[in-house]
C-alpha cells in the first residue's frame, strides 16, 4: 500500500481532482455504454415479441372469421 | 485452409457463440479492469516527477491503446464486408464503432485532466491530440454515413469505406510523438525495446490494457447480437428464439 491513510488516498498527493475526474468519467461512460447496450437488446426483444404476439391474435382471429 | 470459420458467417451460429462467450468476457474484463486500477492506484509507488497524478496513465494508456485496436478491428470488418459482401461483418462494423467512440472519448478527456496539471493546459493543438481527435471523428463519421442514406446498402458500403480509409489515422497516431515536436510523453511500453516505465508500475497497467481489451470483445458480442437480432427479425429462428 503506497498511501498511509484514506484520506491521503483521496487526496492523491493534491491531484486528487484530477485523478478521481479521469477515473469517475471513465467508468461512468463504460457503465453507460455497458447499460445503453444491454437495455437496446432487452427493448428489441420486448417489441419483437410484441409484434408477433400480434400477429398471432390477427391470425387467430382471422381463422375464427372463416 | 479458413474453412472452419465459414459456419461464423451465418448469423444465427454466431449468435449462439456470441451468446456463449459474453459472460465469460464481461465477468473477466471487469475483474481485470478493477484489479489493474485499484493495483495501479493504491500500490504503485508514485511517479518521481509527476507525483500521484501519472496515476492516470492506468485508465489514459489503456483507452488509447485499444480506441486504436478498436479501429483496426473495425476496419477488418469493413475490409470483409466489403471484399466478401458479408453482411454480419458489416453488423460488426456498426456494432465496434460506439465502443470506439466511447473509448477515444475517455482517452482524450483523462488526457485533459492529465495535462491540466503537467503541462498547465486542459488542451493544445498538439499533433498526438488532434490526432486522437480525429480519430473520435472517423467514428462519428461512420455512424452517421451509414445511417444517412435512404438506400441502406450504399450507407452499408460507404461507410465501410470511410472506416477503410481512416485506417491511415493509426500510423499517423502512433508516430505522431516521433514525427513532431510535441508536449505528448513517447511510447512507455514498444515491443522492441526494454519499457521505459518500472516493472512495478508496468503490470497494473498491462492488466487495465487486457481489461479494456476484453471489454471491447464483450460488448461487440452484446452489441452484434443485438445488431443480429434485428436485422434478421423476420428470419424464423430469430421468430422462434424471442417469440416462443
Amino acid at each position: 500500500m503506497h498511501f498511509q491513510s484514506f484520506s491521503e488516498f483521496l487526496a492523491m498527493g493534491g491531484y486528487g481532482f484530477f485523478v478521481w475526474l479521469s477515473f469517475g468519467i471513465t467508468y461512468l461512460l463504460l457503465l453507460g455504454l455497458i447499460t445503453v447496450s444491454v437495455y437496446q437488446q432487452h427493448q428489441f426483444k420486448q417489441q419483437l415479441k410484441a409484434t408477433i404476439a400480434r400477429e398471432q391474435r390477427v391470425k387467430q382471429y382471422q381463422e375464427q372469421q372463416i | 485452409m479458413f474453412k472452419w470459420l465459414d459456419p461464423y458467417a451465418k448469423s444465427e451460429t454466431l449468435y449462439h457463440f456470441c451468446g456463449k462467450l459474453l459472460p465469460y468476457l464481461m465477468v473477466s474484463a471487469l475483474a481485470l479492469l478493477l484489479l489493474g486500477n485499484i493495483w495501479g492506484l493504491a500500490f504503485t509507488p508514485a511517479d518521481y516527477q509527476q507525483g500521484d497524478s501519472y496515476r492516470i496513465i492506468h485508465i489514459h494508456v489503456p483507452s488509447a491503446i485499444m480506441s486504436m485496436g478498436a479501429y483496426a478491428a473495425m476496419a477488418s470488418a469493413a475490409f470483409v464486408a466489403l471484399v466478401w459482401q458479408i453482411k454480419v461483418a458489416h453488423w460488426a462494423v456498426l456494432a465496434i464503432a460506439p465502443i470506439g467512440a466511447v473509448y477515444t472519448v475517455i482517452a482524450l478527456v483523462t488526457g485533459m485532466a492529465w495535462g491540466k496539471p503537467m503541462w498547465g493546459a486542459w488542451w493544445v493543438w498538439d499533433a498526438r491530440l488532434t490526432s486522437e481527435l480525429i480519430l473520435l471523428f472517423l467514428y462519428l463519421g461512420v455512424i452517421a454515413l451509414n445511417g444517412a442514406f435512404s438506400d441502406r446498402q450504399v450507407g452499408a458500403k460507404v461507410s465501410s469505406l470511410l472506416a477503410l480509409i481512416g485506417v491511415i489515422n493509426l500510423p499517423i497516431i502512433h508516430f505522431s510523438v516521433e514525427w513532431w515536436n510535441t508536449l505528448h510523453q513517447g511510447a512507455s511500453i514498444t515491443k522492441f525495446a526494454k519499457p521505459s516505465i518500472d516493472p512495478s508500475m508496468l503490470w497494473p497497467l498491462l492488466i487495465s490494457i487486457l481489461a479494456f481489451a476484453v471489454l471491447l470483445l464483450a460488448l461487440t458480442c452484446l452489441r452484434l447480437r443485438t445488431a443480429i437480432l434485428m436485422n434478421e427479425q423476420h428470419r424464423p429462428w430469430v421468430r422462434k428464439l424471442v417469440g416462443g
